[in-house]
């Protein structure tokens, strides 16, 4: 089987529950295609934030088998599991960074833990504080940028290095429609570079926003499909996205 | 649509997800902050004086030892000077001849006048105050029960007066407490250690928990455990280095500045209590042991908590 077909990332019979409560999540299987542009939309607690949480490897499943890049992450060793995470960039609800780091310092942070020269360092930082605006509050902490403003120095760490895999969620919750869009393309930017996308987001607007884009569609911890974005190969259809 | 800058540069270095070996910071070094640098450092100084004033014990035994083990000081206690005298020629002549003694030397009455002279003071009439005929034999092994009870028994017909002491037994009770004070000393480094080490420990579960979004935000990004640890073994070895530094100079000031005293004193057994080189070099191995404790109870403390992510 090539890596098409494998898929970038795979779940096979996933559940997770939190602690002794219900599962959260149940029944998960879908395929991930490499160099796609995936939308997970669902009502709020359906469940998004635990399903990207499982394809960034912060959690482990109570249940079911996930491969990704090829790799069963599911027996892999704890100590192999950075060399994956560096692989994919993430942008969190709540944008996790770290506040005693300036923005210039929080995006340039997953250059540094993959041990880029601090030589090369600077331009790529640079570059990405001016696409996201932020030239200018290079040097700000966290706490002193605007809800927006911190929300885009996640979005800029989360793709400066050029992951194979970009999970997103509701990255565009706190921007102007306008930003939501220049947004939007940066991670279509990063998507025709050959990563794979993943947004979580209840903004239906966006969905149409980008053509090529499939929809997986979660509620009360149940996938369901409606664009066919989980078959092979995929297949959209625009009717059928829900509003 | 423009392109973001980053991602065309990426395109023209073909592609290449960033990658590199050098393993840079990853945070800017942290502020030296909190008391634990100041409790390591009062740790290092009671330990450093501690462990000197053990050392110093422990010289000055030995030397005294050395110095005494085989000593043994024959009196000759008459009063009539010129008997005395003649019982001390043939004392010296009968314990020259006897075995195991090495050498001996009549103490000469001058040296015993200047020795008597500040409590009694000089010109010291005979008549009043007699003074006893030493002698200082040299054994060729040490002065047990035994080799003195020969040396009795070749002087009996000579001198019967003669009083037989190993110089060993003086000092026997000084011996006894300087024994007790070290294996005190001994205890009290082994419970600053275990303090200094749970002052460490206090030290890196502080930083951990002051910075445990970091940890995770660092994890969450792909750093491995090493590369976390690092970050707080290196704000941990800050603390216990200026600590450590500090303790040092205190303790070995106050050492210095008590064997100047001692020294001061001019008694001989105390002066030769002093520190040898060797001696100050392991004191310096306190802060480093201490660093060295600092480093490893950081990282456990890191990778403990770590384990607990996936
Ligand atoms: N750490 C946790 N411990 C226990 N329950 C949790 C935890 N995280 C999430 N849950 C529960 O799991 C369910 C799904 O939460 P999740 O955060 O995945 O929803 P979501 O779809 O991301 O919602 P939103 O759109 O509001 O972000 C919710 O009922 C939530 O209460
Ligand atoms: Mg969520």
């Amino acid at each position: 089987m090539n890596t098409a077909e494998k898929g970038v990332v795979r779940f096979d019979n996933v559940g997770l529950r939190y602690g002794t409560d219900g599962e959260v999540l149940s029944n998960i299987a879908f395929t991930l295609y490499p160099g796609r542009f995936y939308f997970l939309t669902g009502a709020s607690g359906a469940g998004k934030t635990s399903l990207l949480k499982l394809l960034y490897l912060a959690q482990r499943p109570s249940r079911g088998g996930i491969s990704m890049f090829g790799s069963d992450v599911i027996t892999l060793p704890r100590e192999s599991l950075p060399a994956f995470r560096r692989r994919i960039g993430v942008v969190f609800q709540d944008f996790r960074l770290v506040e005693h780091l300036s923005a210039f310092d929080n995006i340039a942070l997953p250059l540094r833990v993959s041990g880029v020269r601090e030589a090369d360092i600077h331009q790529p930082v640079t570059d990405m504080l001016d696409w996201v605006g932020l030239s200018h509050r290079a040097e700000a902490r966290p706490a002193t940028l605007s809800g927006g403003e911190q929300q885009r120095v996640a979005i800029a760490r989360a793709v400066i290095g050029r992951p194979e895999l970009l999970v997103a969620d509701e990255p565009t919750g706190n921007v102007d429609p306008e930003m939501a869009l220049k947004l939007l393309r940066l991670f279509e930017a990063l998507n025709r570079l050959g990563t794979t996308v993943v947004v979580a987001t209840h903004d239906v607007h966006l969905l149409r926003k980008v053509p090529d884009s499939l929809i997986m569609r979660i509620d009360k911890g149940k996938l369901s499909d409606p664009t066919g974005a989980l078959r092979y190969p995929p297949r959209r259809e625009f009717a059928e996205i829900p509003s | 649509m423009n392109r973001p800058p980053a991602l065309a540069r990426a395109i023209e270095r073909g592609l290449d997800p960033f990658r590199g070996k050098h393993a840079s910071h990853l945070l800017p070094k942290t502020r030296l902050g909190g008391p634990i640098p100041w409790v390591i450092a009062i740790m290092v100084a009671l330990t450093v004086l501690t462990a000197g004033g053990g050392l110093a014990l422990d010289n000055l035994a030995n030397r005294a030892r050395a110095d005494l083990s085989g000593g043994v000081t024959v009196q000759i206690v008459e009063a009539d000077p010129r008997l005395r005298t003649v019982q001390a020629d043939r004392a010296a002549d009968l314990l020259r001849a006897a075995p195991g003694v090495a050498s001996l030397r009549r103490v000469p009455e001058s040296e015993l006048e200047a020795l008597v002279e500040p409590w009694l003071g000089s010109g010291l009439d005979e008549e009043i105050v007699p003074l006893p005929a030493l002698i200082d034999v040299r054994l060729d092994g040490p002065a047990t029960p035994a080799a003195i009870g020969r040396l009795r028994a070749a002087l009996a017909g000579a001198a019967a007066e003669a009083r037989i002491d190993a110089q060993s037994d003086w000092l026997g009770p000084v011996f006894d407490t300087v024994s007790a004070l070290r294996l005190m000393s001994f205890g009290l480094i082994a419970l600053l250690a275990f303090t200094g080490a749970a002052a460490v420990w206090l030290a890196a579960r502080n930083a951990l928990n002051a910075n445990r979004d970091t940890i995770e935000i660092v994890h969450l990004l792909g750093g491995d455990d090493a590369q976390i640890a690092r970050i707080f073994q290196r704000s941990v070895m800050v603390d216990a280095a200026v600590g450590g530094v500090c303790g040092l100079v205190l303790g070995g000031a106050a050492i210095a500045l008590l064997g100047a005293q001692f020294a001061a004193l001019e008694s001989g057994m105390v002066a030769r209590g002093g520190l040898a080189p060797a001696d100050w070099l392991l004191l310096a191995l306190v802060p480093l042991a201490m660093i060295g404790i600092a480093l490893l109870t950081a990282r456990m403390t890191v990778m403990a908590s770590l384990r607990r992510m996936l």
